[in-house]
């Protein structure tokens, strides 16, 4: 046990280590939050959906040579946010379908790019990288820290400041905007909010694994709290905790830091199940 | 004076007109009961009048000092709110969301207004309860008291009474009746249950034969007894 924490402390000398945690702490905190609303909205999928159409913005970028790809991969994620929230009712394809159109659709086109264009020598390792998010978190510079860090702190502001009114727009949209609260507007506001954090997100755990950071704790706090606030709470503090103990996993045992996380996650859900479960037999 | 006219008014969707120049007008302390089988647009309606859709033709105006918003609305129950967490109290104050604005959170005198109304419905006791693990009667007058928080005029209840056992069907219709009697809040009720007649004062019956008029004259009409056939005998 000596060895490991001693390991941690060794590893936390250095400013990568440092930036990793940080950048990870914040974007698992953001990506918890709205989790319980796209959960209960029946929108689970979207960050999955979102994830890959940032996969294909960011292949379009590397053929372009943008230096800092970030603000585009944002614009081009916000934009299929809104679009894939808007449409879902009243349209001639449904919600699920849509999304997965939209995430299988940009993911093949981005390997597509990448693979025509590519003027890398590891082609199957940098789609890699971005799928799972390998390396990434590794990697960072302080200029992507700052800008985690900004976006971080604007997310959680927005969602603290519109707390009451996704509460009441994802419990009865009906009710909310039937009694004069800008349903719609909120709406659209939620889908700006995820896009920007499965941006963020793509560096911690990649592509393919957003879904869990987004829905996972939400899951599991929902398994033992009964109100909004409460289970709100909850799977931010879960997701964080989660997200500490992944990536300090990760850089003692040396394994992929985004699969250690959901992997944390996971073993978090079962033993909320389990207390869930026991919670309802005994009380 | 009439809250709320209905001048003309066709709606429908995707190009299929559901109602046909509807005409009727609602006023302050009325309980109109809404009618009509399976299919023939009451929902539709409700939805117009509480303005979350715009009718094809014809206007829906609303006066008495009763603005956009001012609406309370006791919608049918969705999948979505049967496991969602959410305490009966933050279910409550969510109807007075329309208040604050922009402001981010409730004030004192909303807070108050939610506990008046929780009060209301005897639901005081069950303040910190999870929602979704009420009775269904029980569920029926938390969204009872987070309509009432939303409105001191006008009460729209869709179906109220849908999948609630006879005893409770009767405590929720008494209650309704208690709101339009005591407090002078005006009711329109969306039903199929042919019992809710006996309460109302007006009867809207929508579909292939259209009656506006009081619940006497209803009664005596052919057109009620199509679609009670028998059934209603206070």
């Amino acid at each position: 046990m000596a060895d490991i924490i001693d390991k941690i402390v060794l590893y936390l000398q250095y400013p990568f280590v440092r930036y990793a945690v940080i950048v990870g702490v914040l974007i698992a905190l953001c990506s918890s939050l709205l989790g319980v609303t796209l959960v209960l909205k029946r929108f689970s999928f979207i960050g999955d959906g979102l994830s890959h159409v940032a996969f294909g913005a960011i292949a379009i970028t590397s053929v372009l040579k943008l230096t800092n790809d970030m603000p585009f991969v944002l614009v081009v994620t916000v934009i299929c946010a809104v679009l894939l929230l808007r449409t879902g009712q009243n349209t001639r394809i449904k919600g699920d379908a849509s999304i997965a159109m939209i995430s299988v659709g940009a993911l093949a086109v981005g390997y597509l790019i990448m693979n025509i264009f590519s003027t890398s020598s590891n082609l199957s390792g940098d789609v890699c990288s971005t799928l799972f998010g390998s390396t990434s978190i590794l990697t960072l510079t302080s200029d992507e820290v700052i800008m985690s860090v900004i976006l971080c702190a604007v997310v959680v502001a927005v969602f603290i400041m519109f707390y009451n009114k996704i509460f009441s727009v994802t419990f009865d949209e009906n009710f909310a905007q039937a009694t004069g609260t800008r349903a719609k507007l909120y709406n659209l506001l939620i889908a700006v909010i995820i896009a920007v954090i499965i941006v963020l997100a793509m560096n911690l755990v990649g592509s393919l694994l957003i879904s869990a950071l987004v829905i996972f704790p939400a899951l599991s706090a929902m398994r033992v709290f009964k109100s909004f606030k409460s289970v709100t709470v909850c799977s931010a503090v879960l997701s964080v905790f989660c997200a500490l103990l992944g990536i300090l996993i990760s850089v003692v045992f040396s394994t992929p830091v985004g699969s250690t996380i959901v992997a944390v996650d996971i073993v978090v859900f079962v033993i909320f199940s389990v207390a869930g479960k026991l919670s309802v037999k005994f009380m | 004076m009439a809250q709320l006219t209905c001048k003309n008014l066709c709606l429908g969707y995707d190009g299929y007109e559901v109602i046909h120049n509807l005409n009727f007008e609602v006023n302050k302390g009325d309980y109109l009961c809404i009618v009509g089988e399976n299919g023939s647009g009451k929902t539709t309606l409700m939805k117009a009048m509480l303005g979350l859709i715009t009718p094809v033709k014809g206007r829906i105006l609303t006066d008495g000092g009763l603005k956009h918003g001012g609406i309370g609305y006791l919608p049918q129950q969705t999948a979505v709110q049967r496991d969602f967490p959410a305490s009966v109290w933050e279910v409550t104050l969510s109807g007075c969301q329309s208040r604050c604005g922009l402001r981010p959170f409730y004030n004192k005198a909303e807070k108050q207004l939610a506990e008046k109304n929780l009060e209301k419905m005897g639901l005081e006791k069950l303040k910190k309860r999870c929602y979704r693990e009420l009775s269904g009667g029980q569920q029926q007058r938390v969204l009872l008291a987070r309509a009432l928080c939303a409105t001191q005029d006008i009460l729209l209840l869709d179906e109220p009474v849908a999948g609630l056992d006879p005893k409770v069907t009767a405590d929720m219709y008494k209650l309704i009746e208690e709101l339009n009697k005591k407090c002078g809040i005006t009711i329109i009720m969306i039903t199929h249950d042919i019992q809710a007649v006996k309460y109302a004062d007006k009867i809207l019956h929508i579909g292939d034969k259209k009656f506006f008029g009081t619940k006497s004259e209803y009664l005596q009409s052919d057109i009620s007894k199509g679609f009670a056939k028998g059934e209603y005998n206070g």
